[in-house]
């Protein structure tokens, strides 16, 4: 009897629930931070189910009904949504990525905004799961949103991929790299795709004859680096080098290296590759010269940031090569007011994540300006119109400059080597 | 040489199972509850170190102490507030508890922390030991490890065998109901067993982050379900089997790793587990129990 | 023997308001969907609820009915969907819809099935945390493997190794099934509300029948006194094969409706992980072990929660985990139930208890 009573309330509860989140539509429409723009819940049944019909009119044509709304510029307002992971072990990448994107709407803003419109970002969290990803999107459609920016890692851009295309809603993703996150012809994105960093590393330690014996430690439980893997190894098979070593090691083991280290001391290597993130990085550099592995080491995009990590011995990194798209120590003007607002605003130096984030919300306005978007168009002429900007435009962004991009999404833009110095990336 | 090699960096890993599964064990042992959440005191007891060392740049023994100190009280406050209310309660339902206090504490640390990772400073200054001309290494913080592991597990046993708390606790594991009918304080007894586990807790997580120097929010769950494992493989409860199974698992996983695969070293590890319990189902030093109608 | 009939028809009836509540909410959520009441937001979770009820549903029989803790069942929800999504994907474009979804879904149900019966003959010889333990090592296994697996099919047949891509050594026109850690992508979307529906009548319909048949009787003694139950001849390791393996297969259905509802899948410690299992079990358990219209409920509030909770943004985890620890010592300490109990004597019986929610 008592059990009962107990799924009747809970039952009540879950529909009051329900109801409730038809309604959170249009909490949202005037919050102009970052991730607090989602729902804001209502305790009571009764004020769910009248704000009910509210919501269903936002789902269904959200860009005239929240802009009538808006409290935007006279353009009224673009509203973008951002998708990456703020919670669990993938944050640091999400949260950078958040705080990039946010810098650039910032600075938009203050500028007078895309086309005299007010650009609003609203970040939702999918803990890097693919489910949560979908469920993130669906928040931001019932938000309003008109371009989204993201997500922040492959899967996930590819179950939102598959999303948007239905919904005709532009997407852009500013670091999901794996092949098919812009298989559609609405998606595209701002880093580099993994085959082609593969590739471009190999030839670039073949054609610089970097070393003659290579080995190689990847995440294989990760799409990125088990992407650039491959294709460093296909490459490298028309190269001068050999690999002598593989070591692969997953999520769930990422904290000992000593093996992978082991084994490619073992086979005499004299340069190891690491497709992989700066994270596990510089354990990797840690735990080599504590068993004094002396080697050199070249890495990929996802090892720019080491430098960054709170009190790393960045003596370690001395001499670490790696192709990135971004340097927080370049000395342009454009690199050096990034990082120093990036500095002043979270307190950190930002990493490739959160150029790309921030590049891809000034690629948005680029395209958005080509194609003189304005907020009252529907998604699916936004969407159309951006598609098409989009191979027309030029991008000088933070990783790289004169980006621009051909129909299947991929953007064309140089590697840059670096090689770490005095702790500072110097070009190669 | 390369084997020898493997071995050491095996034992070395396994060190630090061997140090976290003894708090585990500890506390599965007395209050019979699998404490999920003891991976995150460890990844607290870490950041406590790391503010207190590289933040204000304290000695890094008094900084022990105080992470220490910080733990057993996180610990105690855990059990007071989250287990406790579920004493007598199905034993699964304080296992999903401990879960949630496991995402809290992850939780809270990414908010206060942020979800960078931050390289620990390594509190074990020693030099490393070389043997046969630099040619094979162990790395001072291994000693370290195995030492205080070793030193932990001996205090531990004669805590439990000779000191009247020790045996109030051996007590309260066997039957609650009659401890307290002798006059035992189980409440108390309980939350003393916490308290011992919460500060190895904070030992674990120094010696964790100074040999694998990077410490996230997260640090703190994978090595606190590899040693959960560690602890059942040598019998959980038993003191001593927490030790030699957190060795074993390290030593097993790094052979794995190197002469089978890297990619299915946790396959090959968990196999390994399973085939011990099924030819010991209760570990490698678990006592039997007898079951009665 | 007509106390018996009395007895038989009240939990026909409990099952039957159990069916009605899943059918009324079907028909509910319906009407508000097409009259536009429903966020984007609750129309993406409804296929999700579904896997989460029937994987709860699934984890229950094991855990309430067999009496023993599995730790794995995100392992058996992982097998089932990657062997439909892989089939499904091989298939996509010689087979209809409809048709390819029913066998995708009979793959998935009898590989779980299959993978809960080899892990099963072990296993379930160990008992409590030992079984609890072993279970979630499985799930990692399992996990470790799809994680490092290559499957790919062209002309001259099905490749796969373990190594990696480049050792598949695929022809031109290769299509590949799984790329490790990439797992599979392009699935088709076939499932859907309807879909999800059905498959969980489908489960309620073999679960309660279960528990109700001589078999589940068999089942539930042996989890109320192992050894009294063998004493009277019951052959305890076949029906707890049996249940083991029907609820391995269940959730290898959720998984199949898993994969059906994204483009992707991956085997992440996030999704198919012991994180997973242990949610899983946090369904089962806020639930009420035993109680299958419990577990559905607690899976569909679950899974809305952290959603709801999206305005609060930073804090979002945050108070998901404290509201956690909040229901769980609510629905199962001693003093709170003693309490909720003399709250109802002080109310009368038939008093809402509104106060409580």
């Amino acid at each position: 009897m008592k059990k009962k009573m107990l799924s009747l309330v809970l039952a009540g509860a879950m529909t009051a629930v329900l109801m409730t989140g038809c309604g959170s539509g249009n909490g949202s429409a005037d919050s102009g931070s970052t991730a607090d723009g989602a729902a804001t819940e209502t305790e009571t049944t009764e004020a769910g189910e009248t704000e009910a019909a509210d919501g269903a009119a936002d789902t269904e044509n959200a860009e005239s009904a929240d802009d009538a709304q808006a409290a935007g510029g006279e353009g009224g307002t673009l509203k973008i949504g951002g998708i990456g992971p703020l919670t669990g072990s993938a944050a640091v990448y999400g949260i950078a990525t958040m705080n990039g994107s946010q810098i650039a709407v910032d600075e938009i803003n203050a500028a007078g905004g895309i086309n005299g419109m007010t650009v609003e970002l609203n970040f939702q969290d999918d803990e890097c799961d693919a489910e949560k990803s979908v469920n993130a999107y669906n928040t931001l459609k019932d938000w309003g949103v008109q371009v989204i920016d993201g997500c922040v890692t492959s899967a996930c851009s590819i179950a939102v991929a598959d999303k948007t295309a239905q919904d005709n809603i532009f997407q852009l993703t500013p670091s999901g790299s794996a092949v098919d996150c812009v298989a559609n012809p609405n998606s595209f994105r701002v880093c580099f795709s993994d085959p082609n960093q593969g590739a471009a590393s190999a030839q670039y330690i073949g054609e610089h004859s970097l070393a003659t014996k290579v080995a190689v430690i990847y995440d294989s439980s990760d799409v990125y680096s088990s992407g650039i893997y491959e294709k460093f190894a296909g490459e490298a098979a028309n190269q001068s080098f050999e690999i002598v070593a593989t070591g692969a090691f997953t999520a769930d083991n990422k904290t000992d290296f000593s093996v992978q280290l082991q084994q490619a001391k073992d086979a005499g290597a004299d340069l190891v590759f690491l497709p992989i993130y700066y994270n596990e990085a510089a354990l990797i550099l840690t735990q080599a010269s504590s068993m004094g592995f002396d080697v050199k080491f070249f890495g990929c995009d996802g090892l720019d940031g080491i430098l960054g990590v709170e009190n790393f011995d960045a003596t370690l990194a001395e001499g670490v090569m790696l192709l990135t798209p971004f340097a927080a120590d370049a000395t342009d003007d454009l690199t050096v007011s990034f990082v120093t607002t990036y500095n002043e605003k979270f307190g950190e130096t930002p990493n490739q994540f959160a150029a790309d984030g921030y590049d891809a919300i000034y690629t948005i306005k680029a395209a958005a300006e080509k194609a003189n978007i304005t907020a009252d168009m529907s998604n699916e002429d936004i969407c159309n119109a951006l598609q098409t900007a989009m191979t027309e435009i030029t991008v000088d962004g933070l990783t790289g400059a004169g980006i621009t991009w051909d129909a299947s999404g991929e953007p064309t833009k140089d590697p840059k080597a670096v090689v770490i110095k005095d702790g500072v990336y110097t070009a190669m | 040489m390369s084997f020898v090699a493997h071995l050491i960096n095996g034992v070395s890993l396994g060190s630090v199972y061997a140090l976290i599964a003894l708090g585990y064990t500890m506390v599965y042992g007395i209050a019979k509850m699998l404490n999920f959440a003891h991976g995150d005191v460890i990844m607290i007891g870490g950041y406590v170190v790391f503010v207190t060392v590289s933040g204000m740049g304290m000695n890094p023994l008094a900084a022990i102490i105080i992470s220490m100190a910080v733990c057993t009280v996180l610990g105690v406050t855990i059990e007071r507030v989250a287990y406790r209310p579920l004493r007598g309660a199905s034993p699964l339902a304080v296992l999903i508890t401990a879960i949630g206090v496991s995402y809290l504490l992850q939780n809270i640390a990414l908010l206060v922390f942020g979800s960078d990772t931050k390289a620990f400073t390594n509190v074990v200054t020693m030099p490393n030991l070389e043997l046969f001309e630099g040619q094979l290494i162990i790395k001072s913080v291994t000693i370290v490890t195995v030492i205080v592991s070793i030193i932990i597990m001996v205090g531990l046993t004669l805590f439990v065998k000779r000191t009247k708390i020790g045996r109030a606790m051996t007590a309260v594991s066997e039957d609650k109901g009659a401890a307290q009918l002798m006059g035992i304080n189980v409440n108390g007894t309980i939350a003393v067993t916490f308290a011992i586990g919460s500060s190895l807790a904070a030992i674990a997580g120094v010696l964790l982050c100074s040999a694998y120097p990077s410490l996230t929010p997260y640090t703190g769950s994978m090595p606190g379900i590899k040693a959960f494992v560690a602890a059942v493989f040598g019998g959980i409860g038993s003191i001593p089997g927490a030790f030699i199974g957190g060795i074993l698992l390290g030593v097993i996983e790094n052979l794995s790793k190197a002469y089978i695969s890297s990619q299915l070293s946790d396959a090959i590890v968990f196999s390994i587990l399973i085939i011990v319990l099924l030819v010991k189902p209760t570990g490698l030093l678990g006592r039997k129990i007898q079951e009665k109608v | 023997m007509k106390a018996k009939a009395g007895k038989l028809s009240k939990t026909t009836k409990n099952d039957l308001i159990t069916y009605g509540m899943v059918i009324l909410t079907y028909i509910v959520v319906q009407i508000l969907v097409s009259s536009g009441h429903v966020s984007s937001l609750i129309q993406g979770l409804l296929v999700p609820f579904c896997t989460y009820v029937i994987v709860a549903i699934a984890l229950n029989l094991t855990v309430g009915i067999l009496g023993e803790l599995s730790l794995g069942h995100a392992g058996f929800m992982c097998v089932g969907a990657f062997a439909s999504a892989v089939f499904s994907l091989a298939f996509k474009n010689t087979m209809p819809g409809g048709l390819r979804f029913f066998l995708a879904l009979l793959i998935g149900a009898a590989a779980a099935a299959a993978v809960g019966f080899l892990v099963g003959i072990p296993v379930l010889r160990l008992r409590g945390d030992y079984l609890a333990i072993v279970t979630l090592a499985f799930g990692e296994i399992i996990k470790n493997i799809i994680n490092a697996l290559y499957l790919g099919v062209d002309s001259k047949g099905l490749h796969f190794t373990m190594k990696d891509a480049l050792s598949l050594n695929m022809e031109e026109d290769g299509l590949m099934l799984i790329k490790g850690a990439q797992g599979v992508t392009g699935t088709p979307n076939d499932s859907n509300f309807t879909i999800g529906v059905v498959l969980i009548l489908v489960t309620l319909f073999i679960v309660l029948n279960f528990i109700h048949s001589r078999t589940g009787r068999a089942v539930m003694s042996i989890r109320d006194n192992r050894i009294a139950a063998e004493s009277v001849g019951i052959n305890v390791t076949k029906y707890k094969l049996i249940a083991f393996t029907v609820s391995a297969s269940l959730a290898g259905v959720a998984g199949v409706l898993y994969a059906h509802n994204l483009s992707t899948l991956n085997a992440l410690p996030k999704n198919f992980g012991y994180n997973m299992s242990i949610l899983i079990l946090v369904f089962v358990v806020l639930g009420g072990i035993g109680n299958i219209r419990g577990s559905i409920i607690a899976a569909v509030l679950l899974t809305l929660l952290p959603e709801v909770l999206r305005g609060l943004s930073d804090y979002r985890m945050l108070i998901y985990a404290v509201v956690l620890i909040v229901m769980m010592i609510f629905n199962w300490s001693p003093n709170a139930v003693f309490f909720r109990k003399r709250l109802k004597q002080r109310l009368g019986i038939g008093g809402r208890k509104k106060e409580e929610a």
